[in-house]
């Protein structure tokens, strides 16, 4: 039998499905009409509404960046719908009041959303298209004074604290994407940790795109007071579509004194088919603030999904001794691209960062790890650790790696480590010889190959993502 | 248990066994010998599966089913183990993670429940002592950073774990001080069974002083050009092979 690592059959994507279910969508295009109905419609402050207006001014002057390591036909941006809700939404008081069908659609996904059948310790805000539609355990964590809630009830609840920090870490005119997003955002999840508190569970937002030809847009602000602790995932799939995608989102962490944040994401959206037809644009921002001294955010990330990558979880350290990480695993296959990798903005003394990557191409899936290391001419004592892996399943696919450094402090220490490497036929026929099938084989060394970013992940979905590894990886070897 | 009819196989176009013959039987120790390039290691990959030989006449028979038609991984769930001359790295991917999945992958072959984590842990650990090897072993990724003793001692502690019908030793003696050729030879006598066979590789008669075969083969340019008892191997030892390959071209002129 033989190994024939070149030859690529299709996956089964699993989470491929439609739900259908009654929703109002809003014409496709986009100007200020649109932005004023999506404002109006969440009833939104006037501020919000001119810095959404104010984004989309800046978002006209500029261009999409072509600088990627990726390839696509231009995006038709009158073309999207901007704005897609289930129409039974207005206020949910309880699950019972929920969509059955979309109710279904999240069982069907494994996230059941009754608080009974849940992981425990695991809240969730469960977001379909534009809107948020339950966010549980809400009670539970509001007795320890966390705030986890969509982001639009967040603007209505504490518009102080929405008003102060949205925009603080990703300004409305900081690149093309995030201009977008923030002309048109339309939910996410706002998740407030008072001071010295640990929260008590695992919080988690599922993301999940239905709707055709619409585009998700949604934002995410997490906010560390002094001391505090919280862990927070992000899921995300999407229907098998012939079309692409579009989704554009914002993330932002603040972490003050002594405050700790870890960020995981698993991000499973439909790749397209094995001639790159259909998929995600997951065109995302993603920074956060260490602005207390000692603060520490951390990143992880296993991106299997989207037809295209493009995102780089970013921290600015400005509080002395902060801490930041960026721990990633990135899976191309069949044709998917993947640009993806962080900064690290050292501004403060005695400031470290530590950058571990896992690239994997199979198929004729092209990966970019690109990455950027920056020691300000203050930050005294700065460290990085960089170590960029890259994988390579077959001979049709690519791996390219630019990190960046500059250094302007002359105390810096910095380490960059990278290597690439080809999967043996060596290691499977060694695997095999031992009684693993050839596809188990490839998936025993991959996941080998990723320990040190799954480790950072909690346990129930380091186990997901050895899992969606696999799923991913399947007809790879044939 | 394995009949080897008229084995040809090439690597590249060029014939490197030329018409093997070969029979195990259950509970029998075979030692093959030759000299370098006479095809000893072909032999054991072209057994394991490897694809990049080309078996271009012959066939092998193992516990009546066409071995040739196996895939690698079948053959190992059949029972047919290779201790490998170089064993791979697998950087990452924990000793015990690839044995327990390896040995729930044959059980599941057989229609066996798999080994829970404890029961496995228990069974390796036994398998541990008499191989003499340290707890963090099991622990450590597949041969990454072993030394070339450790690989050999973990090749057989693989094969231990696996208890296969069939053990093939790829010049496992080779590169071990004595210590560890003595343990790699405990480890294989404390396997041995009525039921099971063993093929041992080897350029040297001093593992056959630890391991003692029932019957020795010299294999020489693709052929087994003589078969003996243990006594051949000494004979090996003392005269070299070169007046085997004189004999042969005297019975071929």
């Amino acid at each position: 039998m033989s190994v024939d690592l070149e030859k690529l059959a299709e996956q089964e994507y699993k989470y491929g499905f439609v739900t259908d279910v009654e929703q109002e969508i809003a014409p496709a295009g986009l100007n200020e009409d649109v932005i004023r109905m999506i404002s109006a419609r969440k009833n939104e402050p006037q501020w919000l509404l001119e810095w959404r207006l104010n984004a989309y001014k800046h978002w006209l002057t500029m261009k999409e960046p072509k600088w990627p390591n990726v390839h696509y036909s231009p995006i038709d941006y009158q073309a999207i719908s901007y704005y897609a809700a289930p129409k039974k939404m207005e206020t949910l008081e309880s699950l019972d009041d929920l969509d059955p069908e979309i109710k279904e659609t999240y069982d069907k996904l494994g996230i059941p959303l009754e608080e009974q059948k849940m992981l425990a310790g695991v809240a969730v805000d469960a977001i379909f298209d534009s809107v948020s539609v339950i966010t549980t355990f809400k009670e539970k964590l509001a007795e320890e004074g966390v705030i986890f809630c969509s982001i639009s009830e967040a603007v209505q609840e504490h518009p102080e604290l929405v008003k102060k920090y949205l925009g603080s870490v990703v300004p409305h005119n900081d690149n093309f994407f995030a201009a977008l997003n923030t002309a048109v955002f339309t939910d996410g999840s706002f998740v407030y940790i008072p001071k010295g508190v640990r929260c008590p569970m695992e919080l988690s937002t599922y993301f999940r795109i239905n709707a055709e030809n619409t585009g998700q847009f949604e934002r995410t602000l997490i906010i560390a007071e002094e001391g505090s602790y919280v862990s927070y995932l992000e899921g995300c799939t999407a229907p098998m579509r012939d079309e692409n995608q579009l989704h554009a989102a914002v993330v932002e962490l603040i972490a003050h004194k002594d405050a700790t944040i870890k960020y995981s994401t698993i991000q499973n959206w439909y790749p397209g088919d094995s001639e790159g037809k259909g998929g995600i644009y997951n065109f995302v921002t993603k920074r956060g603030r260490c602005l207390g001294q000692n603060s520490h955010i951390s990143w992880t990330q296993v991106e299997t999904g989207s037809a295209i990558t493009w995102k780089y979880p970013s921290c600015i350290l400005e509080g002395d001794n902060s801490v930041g990480e960026f721990y990633s695993v990135a899976l191309t296959n069949r044709r998917q691209q993947a640009d993806t990798g962080t900064k690290m903005i050292h501004i403060g003394k005695n400031t470290s960062s530590t950058i571990i990557t896992k690239g994997i191409s199979a198929g004729f899936g092209q990966n970019t790890y690109r990455g950027l290391v920056q020691i300000g001419k203050d930050a005294t004592g700065a460290r990085n650790y960089s170590q960029c892996d890259s994988m390579l399943i077959g001979d049709k696919c690519g791996a390219h790696t630019f990190p960046y450094i500059e250094v302007k402090n002359s105390t810096a220490q910095m380490e960059h480590e990278a290597s690439t490497s080809k999967i043996g036929e060596d290691q499977i026929f060694y695997c095999q010889q031992r009684g693993l099938s050839a596809e188990d084989a490839v998936s025993l060394i991959v996941n080998g190959f990723c320990k040190d970013v799954f480790k950072e992940l909690p346990f129930e979905f380091a186990v997901e993502a050895e899992k969606l590894l696999s799923i991913s990886l399947e007809g790879s070897v044939g | 248990m394995l009949e080897i009819k008229n084995l040809h196989v090439n690597v590249e176009d060029q014939e490197i066994l030329k018409g093997l013959n070969l029979k195990v039987n259950k509970g029998e120790v075979h030692s093959i010998m030759g000299p370098n390039g006479s095809g000893k290691s072909t032999l054991a990959q072209v057994l394991a599966g490897r694809d990049s030989y080309k078996i271009t006449e012959g066939e092998i028979i193992f516990e009546g089913k066409d071995l040739l038609k196996l895939s690698p991984e079948d053959r190992a769930c059949e029972g047919i183990f290779m201790a490998f001359q170089y064993p791979v790295e697998i950087p990452g991917v924990a000793n015990t993670y690839l044995l327990r999945e390896a040995l729930n992958s044959i059980r599941k072959y057989h229609g066996e429940e798999p080994l829970k984590h404890i029961e496995f842990a228990k069974f390796a650990k036994e398998k541990m002592k008499v191989m003499d090897m340290e707890d963090n072993l099991l622990k450590r990724a597949v041969n990454e950073g072993f030394s070339g003793g450790e690989k050999k001692r973990n090749e057989i502690f693989q094969m231990q774990i696996l208890e296969p019908k069939l053990a093939i030793l790829d010049e496992t003696d080779s590169g071990l001080d004595i210590d560890a050729l003595k343990i790699v030879a405990d480890g294989v006598n404390a396997l041995g069974s009525p039921e099971r066979a063993f093929v041992i590789i080897t350029h040297y008669q001093r593992i056959l002083d630890y391991i003692v075969p029932d019957f020795v083969h010299v294999l020489v340019d693709g052929k087994i050009v003589k078969s003996g008892g243990k006594e051949l191997a000494l004979e090996l030892e003392k005269k070299g092979y070169g007046w085997i390959e004189e004999e042969k071209t005297a019975a071929n002129s």
